[in-house]
């Protein structure tokens, strides 16, 4: 925990005023490249295109509908020219039943402070209901898995764009459309998430695990799969350094140094 | 570009050819060889099981997760500062360039920016870890084509390169240094000059490497239109740095993308190649570390005054939203994708490391090419385990 100490300035003052900056970007200047993108999508692809969001002069993120899941790939690629695939992956938007499992040095400062936060963070037990409660991010959402790619025009030195797409992958099927036919590096990217978040791939020619032993149960990127190795052992754990050897052979072996 | 492409045609054609083979004539069975997990030629832990007919490949499958962590799970349990120890590991040859996109990407969400004098030495920091990255590529990739000498120029030559950056950080290959808005610790004294003879010497390397290697004949039969990947295929499977420079993509973070770094600021150039092959691989590459060498110079040179931290608070919350951030790492585009929601730990980490990508191309790019070509198409692709299964 010595890398929060090492700031120069200490001024707690800050830590109270930095979350307050909430998800809606101030009134700056426009945008026009990105405005310019998302226009053409909302054209190409109608309703279909559910939500954006502009960060300006950084990043664009456009929300489309699991229908137009593929549309949107093959427009980005074939009209927008954004051939480049940078990468495909989900995230699970209901908040963790487990918190964080920690009891480090900066969860004890909080504590004390008793931050109403902090008491949000603890009791998230409460938001394991319906899909209206989860909070999502940029472009909004509706499901608890979302599924978001991000492709890229790469053409020249000034012209060069990513965006970010996002698509609602709906609660009772867990499907999408592959869009390996658009971008062959999806393959991957989608074994990847399927067993991942367990979310399929209609399509795909072999959602077959990529990191998991086959047989194994559980998705373990969604917040519902444990992270067993925090709830074995406390965080950050007694200083479990061995025992020096000893003397004696009867405790040769050490009882100390847990597993 | 034509001969690249009428070369993947042949290739293609090769690999339907050989595919028939296999269905029509039922007493040659073909055969399956299985490389790895710990073979010499993998580079780790990545095993490869190819289905031959004769010498030739018809399928081959890459199996990664040999060395799988969850670093995405486990960032979700630790707060931000914390994971720059975890992202050190993923590229373990070039630590310190590990840490700066997601610690971008995290000043991206605060609003804050490192002090001029942080962005130069981050940019030092970062061209050093390519350099140290890269010197053992090119000595690398003549140990997978038999040539054991190269090899020790390299862990020579890097040595010097790594006693530099330890001299900084206190860490050989897990530097754990940036932090958000700033760096650890300032340069210490008379490390500039040293540097700069260090340069000196890497730039000697790659001299010695050019007249060993790319020099003689049987490296330029070895790598010479073997593994061609076209353009349009590598931006497909999202292949980037040198393996799509290779490829006559003209793309660089660097240039394009310099967001919290000094490289406008720098004369230096992007090298492409249009062949695709392995040998063009290893080509941009040895440019690479030779520019990379000439920027650190001249950051050495211009490096400013000032502080070395921004005004960050003491316990470091990130503000609710989404941010990715992508540098040019020495194996290519490296993002995180990080989603706040304005707690100690972020919500979401999605790290798109580039040997992920570069591996993906793999059955695509293996079909058809011989057996002893496996070994330099790897080599010459050059990835990282833990970038590949992070």
């Amino acid at each position: 925990m010595s890398d929060q100490t090492d700031s120069p300035v200490e001024n707690p003052e800050d830590a109270e005023l930095q979350p307050e900056a909430a998800l809606v970007e101030p009134e700056g200047p426009k945008d026009e490249a990105r405005e310019e993108l998302l226009s053409r999508f909302v054209e190409a692809l109608g309703d279909d295109v559910l939500d954006s969001h502009i960060k300006v002069d950084k990043d664009l993120w456009i929300r489309v509908s699991a229908d137009a899941w593929l549309q949107a790939g093959e427009f980005a690629r074939n009209q927008l020219q954004a051939k480049y695939f940078g990468f495909l992956s989900a995230i699970d938007w209901m908040p963790s039943p487990f918190g964080r499992s920690m009891d480090s040095e900066v969860d004890r400062i909080l504590d004390a402070e008793a931050e109403a936060e902090a008491e949000a963070e603890s009791g998230t037990d409460l938001a394991s209901g319906s899909a209206t409660e989860y909070e999502h991010g940029f472009a909004g959402g509706e499901t608890r898995f979302q599924v978001f790619a991000r492709v890229a025009y790469i053409g020249g030195q000034t012209k060069n764009f990513g965006l970010t797409l996002k698509v609602d992958v709906p609660d009772d099927t867990l499907a999408l459309s592959t869009w390996t036919k658009v971008y062959a590096g999806a393959d991957w990217h989608e074994r990847e998430t399927h067993e991942m978040f367990g979310i399929d791939f209609a399509g795909h020619p072999g959602l077959r695990n990529m990191y998991l032993p086959t047989g194994f149960e559980g998705h373990p990127l969604r917040k519902d799969f444990p992270l067993l190795a925090r709830h074995v052992k406390p965080w950050p754990g007694i200083v479990d350094v061995e025992q020096m050897p000893s003397n004696d052979p009867e405790e040769s072996s050490p009882e100390g140094a847990d597993s | 570009m034509t001969a690249v492409t009428d070369r993947q045609k042949l290739q293609y054609i090769a690999a339907k050819a050989a595919d028939s083979r296999v269905n029509v004539e039922l007493e040659t069975e073909g055969m399956i060889l299985n490389m790895g997990p710990q073979h010499p030629a993998t580079h780790g832990t990545l095993r490869i099981v190819a289905k031959l007919d004769g010498e030739q490949v018809v399928a081959a499958e890459p199996i990664a997760g040999y060395m799988h962590r969850g670093y995405e799970k486990l960032t979700e349990v630790r707060t931000y500062p914390q994971i720059t120890a975890l992202v050190n590991r993923i590229d373990w040859l070039g630590s310190f360039a590990n840490e700066v996109p997601f610690i971008l990407a995290s000043e991206q969400l605060m609003g804050i920016e490192a002090p001029p004098r942080a962005q130069w030495i981050r940019t030092l920091l970062f061209e050093m870890s390519r350099v140290a990255n890269l010197i053992l590529f090119l000595g690398d990739m003549g140990v997978q084509l038999g040539a054991v000498t190269p090899a020790f120029f390299a862990f020579r030559d890097r040595e010097f390169v790594l006693d530099q950056i330890e001299a900084v950080t206190g860490g050989r290959f897990h530097p754990n240094f940036d932090r958000i808005g700033g760096l650890k610790d300032d340069l210490p004294k008379g490390w500039l000059v040293e540097t700069k003879n260090v340069m000196n010497k890497v730039r000697s390397f790659c001299d010695e490497i050019e007249g060993l290697l790319m020099n003689a004949e049987i490296f330029a039969t070895r790598t010479r239109g073997i593994g061609v990947i076209p353009a349009d295929v590598a931006m497909q499977y999202g292949l980037s740095g040198a393996n799509a420079r290779a490829s006559g993509i003209d793309w660089d973070l660097r240039r394009d993308a310099p967001f919290g770094f000094v490289y406008p600021e720098l004369d230096w150039k992007v090298w492409t190649h249009p062949d695709g092959d392995s040998f063009a691989r290893f080509w941009v590459r040895l440019q690479e570390v030779r520019e990379s060498t000439k920027m650190i110079d001249q950051i050495c040179d211009g490096v400013p005054g000032g502080p070395i931290m921004a005004k960050v608070p003491r316990i470091i919350k990130v503000p609710a939203g989404e941010a990715y951030v992508s540098t040019e790492n020495p194996l290519g585009e490296m993002g995180f994708y990080v989603v706040s929601k304005g707690e100690l730990a972020p919500f979401r980490v999605k790290i798109r490391s580039a040997s992920f990508n570069n591996v993906s191309i793999t059955p695509w790019l293996l079909r058809g090419v011989y057996v002893p070509d496996i070994i330099t198409i790897l080599a010459s692709l050059y990835f990282i385990l833990g970038d590949i299964d992070r």
